[in-house]
């Protein structure tokens, strides 16, 4: 109810047009088009709410052009958020997709339970395919040091191929990342997974191409142009449940340059590292080997959001040591079959 | 969990704007400098430009190569590609569409253009109008982008000069009544040193219009839509589902203009029957009316043959019901051509306009447009990269559309390549 009655609250605009329609007004001024005013023409949204009614429009475009689509869900707040409009796009039917997610077997307990606890909580099916599977099978070489983040393109590769996936749908926006910023919503693959930086289809209007062939894919960004800022403000005005690591937690932590490095099973300090106990919350829930939360007393999505309207580090800048390796490693990912 | 309401201060307008120049009118600096004075640059985005810039032997920090985007681009010092980048105040939120201004990429000029509210057109003071000022205004006004801006830069190079200013404002002026563009606003900058884009700076002083910021936080966003008719294009059909509260079949998809209310007639297009609305369903609650550009269900009294591709209008009984669209088999329309291989004439393509897609031949091309002239050049049988013409489109199955200058939605379509399913060209419906 939220979100529409708030339009009307805050909208005098849409009263005055609505008003004047249930009058039959509007419909005798609209006898000589170019003499509507143009406050009765267009409902004066809040960004928020065009941003919402962009990703729905998608959403059931993809529902529409591909036949065989599945919808990437990490148990992160950028995916929790594609869940929500996936309902406000199809219910009270059930998600013309499955969900899945690429388990990097390095993931945060607390989001893959929260991962389990939401896709059973929405009645919808769940595949879960795992980058440790393709490890064992020769298919992915884990490199000593790394994170698995860059593993997850073969899983998710094999993974398109076995479920015979034409588009998969992801929460990945425009504002993380050089690279996303030049992406289409609809984005095409090759046969092989990768993104070509170079041709692109173009994208107009919101006329988006959902062609493709045997063997190619489309990745679809419902959310491209939503900022970190919009995400926390959504959640907060749709009441979303969210993974409890990205509210303020006491954890034990190993201050690098890179950022705070969490420890954990996966992480343990080499001789002569200290650790610290700090009270943290993460910006982005990713490979637990290389993801970094932020200092923060934040509990609330309220302290959250005010947090990240005056943070002055970028959300991967913060948190993604393997984002940190070279001035294009998100680029250079991407070309390889990454979403 | 610990969500606990609306009051999020997330109550913002949106305009998406466009900003066309290549590198040598400051566009990447402007932006940069957008980002920059309204604190939306982080520190490691700052650490970085800052790194960048002494590795490059600058001393002081190139806001430039903040929009610095591909390693294919960096290598080769140009922009390949349209950006797409994010700031807010608290007036408005604002996304730009960065678009390369070189020749070469016009049709990154119409991409950007396609979805902006407004168009930045950036003059060198020392230069002045050049052919790709022209260009750009051109291209904005034909993708019908509703207000123009003008920033006359690198006012430092010309002493900030008010009679330079406004011998480049009277030439544009002049230029953009020719082409009967409405709407354009000047403002003199130095985006290099931040005069009269977020601050006013204090070598202006002749100047008492709005700093670039202020024009973008207050120009009107409302104007895209010059008519109030309702055109709801079916993007998907959901059977009856007694057990989930759906007794009729539900209609999904956006109202691209104009209101609807429960009860109203309406036509279901090309087939013509009519109906009313029965519900307006959406996850948040049914609704009264709703108007564009909201995403909802419509569902309607009778059972009758609506599939994806038709579209719901107002049933039209009299003049003030608002113009009904064309139905119509054959179109007239400007097209751009977008892909390396031509356009073939003896081919079939694939048009898709709203949520339809059908086969379609070009029949006839009448001329094709100079970009750097604004001329039209007859005796044309191909279209190659980049170029601009007016055609006409026999199409397979009829099509329920408006002139583009009366609705962009509506009066817009892509056309696909059929043998590779590229996107070959975008087209603005002039006579449907």
């Amino acid at each position: 109810m939220n979100s529409l009655a708030k339009v009307h609250d805050t909208d005098t605009p849409l009263n005055v047009a609505a008003s004047d329609h249930a009058g039959g007004d509007l419909r005798s001024a609209s006898a000589g088009i170019k003499s509507v005013p143009q406050r009765a023409i267009r409902q004066r949204l809040s960004e928020l709410n065009v941003l919402e009614s962009e990703a729905i429009h998608i959403m059931r475009e993809v529902a529409a052009g591909c036949s065989n689509p599945a919808l990437l869900f990490s148990g992160g707040k950028d995916s929790i958020v594609l869940l929500r409009l996936a309902e406000k796009a199809f219910r009270p039917g059930k998600f013309p997709f499955p969900l899945l997610h690429i388990d990097t077997g390095h993931n945060f307990p607390e989001v893959i339970a929260f991962r389990d606890y939401r896709a059973a909580q929405l009645g919808e099916r769940l595949i879960v395919r795992s980058v440790e599977d393709s490890i064992a099978q020769g298919r992915a070489v884990e490199q000593p040091g790394q994170g698995r983040n860059a593993l997850q393109s073969v899983t998710l590769l094999d993974s398109i191929a076995e479920l015979e996936l034409d588009a998969c749908i992801g929460g990945a926006r425009r504002d993380e990342e050089k690279a996303r910023a030049k992406e289409r919503i609809f984005s095409f693959r090759d046969s092989f997974g990768q993104w070509d930086p170079k041709n692109q289809r173009p994208e107009l209007w919101d006329l988006y191409n959902t062609r493709v062939q045997a063997g190619e894919n489309i990745r679809v960004f419902p959310i491209s142009n939503w900022t970190e800022l919009d995400v926390w403000q959504y959640i907060a005005r749709e009441r979303l449940e969210v993974p409890s690591i990205y509210f303020s937690h006491a954890r034990d932590v190993i201050r690098k340059p890179g950022g705070l490095l969490p420890v954990s099973a996966l992480v343990q300090p080499r001789p002569g590292e200290k650790v610290e106990n700090v009270h943290v919350r993460f910006r982005t829930v990713g490979d637990m080997t290389c993801t970094c939360p932020v200092e923060s007393v934040a509990t609330t999505l309220e302290e959250i959001i005010v947090e990240t309207g005056a943070t002055r580090i970028t959300e991967r800048g913060a948190t993604r040591m393997d984002d940190q390796t070279s001035e294009a490693s998100m680029e250079l990912r991407k070309k390889e079959g990454y979403f | 969990m610990n969500a606990t309401g609306n009051n999020t201060g997330s109550e913002h307008e949106l305009l998406r704007f466009a900003a066309a120049g290549s590198v040598d009118d400051g566009k990447s600096t402007l932006i940069g400098r957008l980002l920059y004075d309204s604190k939306s640059i982080f520190e490691d985005q700052l650490s970085v430009l800052d790194r960048t810039s002494k590795k490059r032997g600058q001393d002081t920090m190139d806001l430039s190569l903040l929009t610095d985007g591909l390693l294919a681009e960096r290598e080769q010092g140009i922009t390949i590609d349209v950006a797409y980048r994010y700031f807010a105040t608290p007036r408005r939120k604002f996304i730009i569409a960065d678009t390369p201004g070189h020749e070469q990429y016009t049709r990154n000029m119409v991409t950007g253009a396609s979805t902006a509210d407004l168009a930045i057109i950036l003059i060198d003071a020392r230069k002045g109008m050049l052919t790709q000022s022209r260009r750009h205004a051109y291209l904005a006004h034909l993708l019908g982008v509703p207000h123009l801006l003008v920033a006359v830069n690198k006012m430092d190079l010309v002493d900030f000069s008010q009679s330079v200013f406004e011998r480049i404002q009277s030439e544009f002026a002049t230029f953009a009544q020719g082409l009967g563009i409405k709407d354009v606003r000047y403002v003199p900058i130095s985006a290099l040193h931040g005069d009269m884009v977020v601050t006013r700076g204090d070598r202006l002083g002749w100047y008492h219009g709005a700093t670039l910021l202020e024009t973008l936080e207050t120009v009107d966003v409302a104007g895209l839509v010059e008519h109030d008719a309702l055109r709801f294009p079916v993007q998907l059909v959901a059977r009856p589902d007694p057990a989930t509260g759906r007794e009729r079949r539900g209609y999904l998809g956006r109202i691209e203009s104009g209101f609807v209310q429960v009860g109203d007639a309406v036509t279901v297009l090309p087939s013509g029957v009519s109906s009313r609305v029965a519900r307006i369903f959406t996850f948040d609650g049914d609704l009264q009316h709703a108007g564009a550009p909201l995403s909802i269900t419509l569902e309607l009294e009778d059972e009758i043959d609506v599939s994806r591709g038709d579209m719901i209008v107002q049933t039209v009984v009299d003049a003030a019901c608002g113009a009904a669209p064309s139905v119509t088999q054959s179109i007239a329309a400007k097209v751009c051509w977008m892909h390396t291989r031509p356009l073939d004439r003896r081919r079939h393509y694939l048009l898709k306009h709203t949520t339809r897609t059908v086969k379609a031949s070009f029949s006839e091309i009448e001329y094709r447009v100079d970009v750097n002239s604004t001329e039209n050049v007859t005796g044309v049988d191909t279209l190659a990269m980049n170029d601009i013409a007016h055609v006409r489109l026999r199409l397979y199955e009829p099509l329920a559309c408006d002139n583009y200058t009366l609705n962009r939605a509506t009066g817009s379509f892509i056309v696909i390549d059929p043998s590779n399913n590229a996107t070959v060209a975008a087209g603005m419906i002039a006579d449907a």
